[in-house]
């Protein structure tokens, strides 16, 4: 109960002192709204590349032409012997017979449907094929060559090099990211830090005062550090505002997809929410942060 | 029975000086004492070690049980829940009223809010305050102001009261009224030591004198005027 009414007071302390040092405030808040917003940026950029990569990822398939007059028998020894290479994924693998791939091109457009509807039964000119997806990305070419060594295959093709180029791209971008993140977090730590020190520098009488009068350290702290909690939120709801109806916007202007239909934005939805816990966290984690630390300096003797 | 026990208390500052040099002190509860000697003889770095706001460099000084020289500075704050203390420039939050400054000091302690109150009111009459607890302390006067620092020194009943010069702003009769009420708060039990400089309030008030001369107890009369000593 005492406790409470301690955390009580220091709330209203904590609430009332921003609004005292209203300019020091403004300063505090804006420098945590800049860099929440440059963090929200790198956030919404970094899980969309994140998501972009593991969607390629998913979408790489080697498609492997058959010798146009394989038999039955003969493909599936072949498929057995695909399934036995180590980075092949087993259960990608899908058979596409003659018949069907020339099915699904008549489905593409008519003036295909109107030629290939002339072809003669024997006729039919197009390949069997393997579609094969593979666990690791990164040993893809190796893989290709080994199936490509085996009987009955004529050619692969797969998106030789581009693919691997896009993904490492990716990466990268994920991890600049990723660093410039948490250099900005720890540069606004100190710039709060420091900022605060001004306002308690204007309070270093009271503070002076509390101690005098027989207020410990942590009661002497708690408003500084609540303060410090409001200055973050604060700063937080320009960033979460603009993310919230930024990306949407964003996301609904481009239908959810960039460059490809392959490249899928994330959507909108818990995505946004997420991102605003996010930013309140790293916002009152700043703010309370960087004034306990501003305060520490004035409780020794 | 001793209130304060200091033995062979020292303080030699970061800068060489050496402000207190192994003062030997007794004082008993309920007593009121003057602490009188020359400009920059030690009188307030005395002080200071009385309420841990500086650590002796050497000696041992106890109040009420507790060894106040070995206090951690996360404990600094139970010697100062047992004693009230008073400046001269009176320290006071500018932005607070008068009942806020006063009933802040209670408050700390987390204290129910009808119970900040009633402590509150009681100190403010005790230094006949109670008419003025909305004013702002830059609308009172030096001598009010000290009244105002006075009730928050006083009320959580401290057993000791230290004031360091608490009439060096104040016109003979306004320091002399605010002594009365030191006087009145003596009365009802509470020890005091205060540091002065004005010969007129020792004069007329006939208690303990303590003489500092470079940092040590020069004299200590039970009865004393500022008389005894020429400086
Ligand atoms: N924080 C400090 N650092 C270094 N030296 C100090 C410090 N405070 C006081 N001194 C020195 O210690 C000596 C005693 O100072 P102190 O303030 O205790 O004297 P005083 O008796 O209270 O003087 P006054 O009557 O003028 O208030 C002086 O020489 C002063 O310069
Ligand atoms: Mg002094």
């Amino acid at each position: 109960m005492k406790l409470f009414r301690l955390f009580g007071r220091s709330i209203r302390d904590g609430i009332k002192s921003v609004g005292r040092n209203f300019s020091l405030s403004i300063a505090s808040i804006s420098c945590i709204t800049i860099t929440l917003i440059i963090v929200a940026l790198a956030i919404l950029t970094s899980y969309n590349v994140d998501n972009f990569t593991r969607l390629i990822k998913k979408d790489v398939t080697a498609v492997v032409f058959l010798k146009s007059d394989i038999t039955d028998e003969e493909v599936s020894n072949l498929e057995k012997k695909i399934k036995e290479i180590p980075n092949v994924d087993t259960e990608s693998i899908e058979f596409e017979s003659k018949q069907k791939i020339l099915e699904d091109f008549k489905d593409t457009s008519e003036v295909l449907q109107n030629i290939m509807s002339s072809w003669e039964e024997g006729e039919n000119p197009l390949k069997p094929t393997f579609l094969v997806k593979v666990l690791d990305l990164t040993k893809l070419k190796s893989t290709v060559n080994e199936i490509n060594k085996l009987d009955g295959v004529e050619v692969i093709k797969y998106g030789e090099g581009m693919v691997e180029k896009l993904i490492t791209t990716f990466d990268m971008i994920e991890r600049i990211t990723f660093i410039v993140v948490l250099a900005l977090i720890f540069v606004t730590a100190f710039l709060i830090s420091n900022t605060i020190k001004l306002t308690i520098s204007s309070r270093k009488r009271e503070i002076e005062i509390m101690r005098l009068v027989g207020a410990s350290n942590f009661f002497i702290r708690l408003p500084f550090i609540i303060e410090g909690l409001f200055l973050g939120l604060l700063g937080a709801i320009i960033p979460i505002a603009g993310t919230i109806y930024g990306y949407s916007f964003f996301y609904n202007s481009f239908e959810g997809k960039l460059f490809s239909p392959i490249i899928r934005l994330i959507e909108p939805s818990p995505f946004i929410y997420l991102v605003s816990i996010i930013l309140a966290g790293i916002g009152i984690l700043v703010g309370m942060f960087g004034s306990s630390r501003a305060v520490r300096k004035f409780l020794k003797i | 029975m001793d209130l304060i026990r200091a033995r062979n208390l020292t303080k030699t500052y970061k800068t060489g000086t050496t402000a207190v040099a192994g003062v030997n002190l007794k004082i008993k509860k309920g007593e009121f004492c003057f602490i009188i000697g020359a400009s920059g003889s030690g009188k307030s770095t005395l002080m200071k070690m009385f309420y841990r706001e500086e650590k002796p460099t050497s000696g041992e000084i106890i109040i009420g049980g507790i060894n106040v020289g070995k206090l951690r500075n996360g404990n600094v704050y139970k010697i100062r829940r047992k004693i009230g203390i008073v400046f001269q420039d009176y320290k006071l939050l500018e932005k607070l009223t008068v009942f806020e400054n006063v009933a802040f000091a209670v408050e700390i302690l987390g204290e129910k809010k009808n119970e900040v109150r009633r402590k509150t009111l009681e100190a403010l009459e005790l230094v006949g305050l109670k008419h003025k607890i909305k004013s702002l302390p830059n609308q009172l006067s030096g001598g009010e102001q000290q009244r105002v620092a006075i009730a928050r020194a006083i009320v959580n009943g401290p057993k000791l009261l230290l004031c360091d010069e608490p009439t060096g702003n104040l016109d003979p009769d306004t320091s002399m009224e605010i002594v009365k009420v030191l006087e009145d708060i003596n009365s009802l039990g509470t020890t005091i030591i205060m540091a002065t400089h004005d010969r007129e309030i020792v004069n007329r008030l006939q208690r303990r004198v303590i003489l500092i001369d470079e940092g040590k107890v020069a004299k200590d009369f039970t009865k004393g005027t500022y008389d005894h000593e020429v400086i």
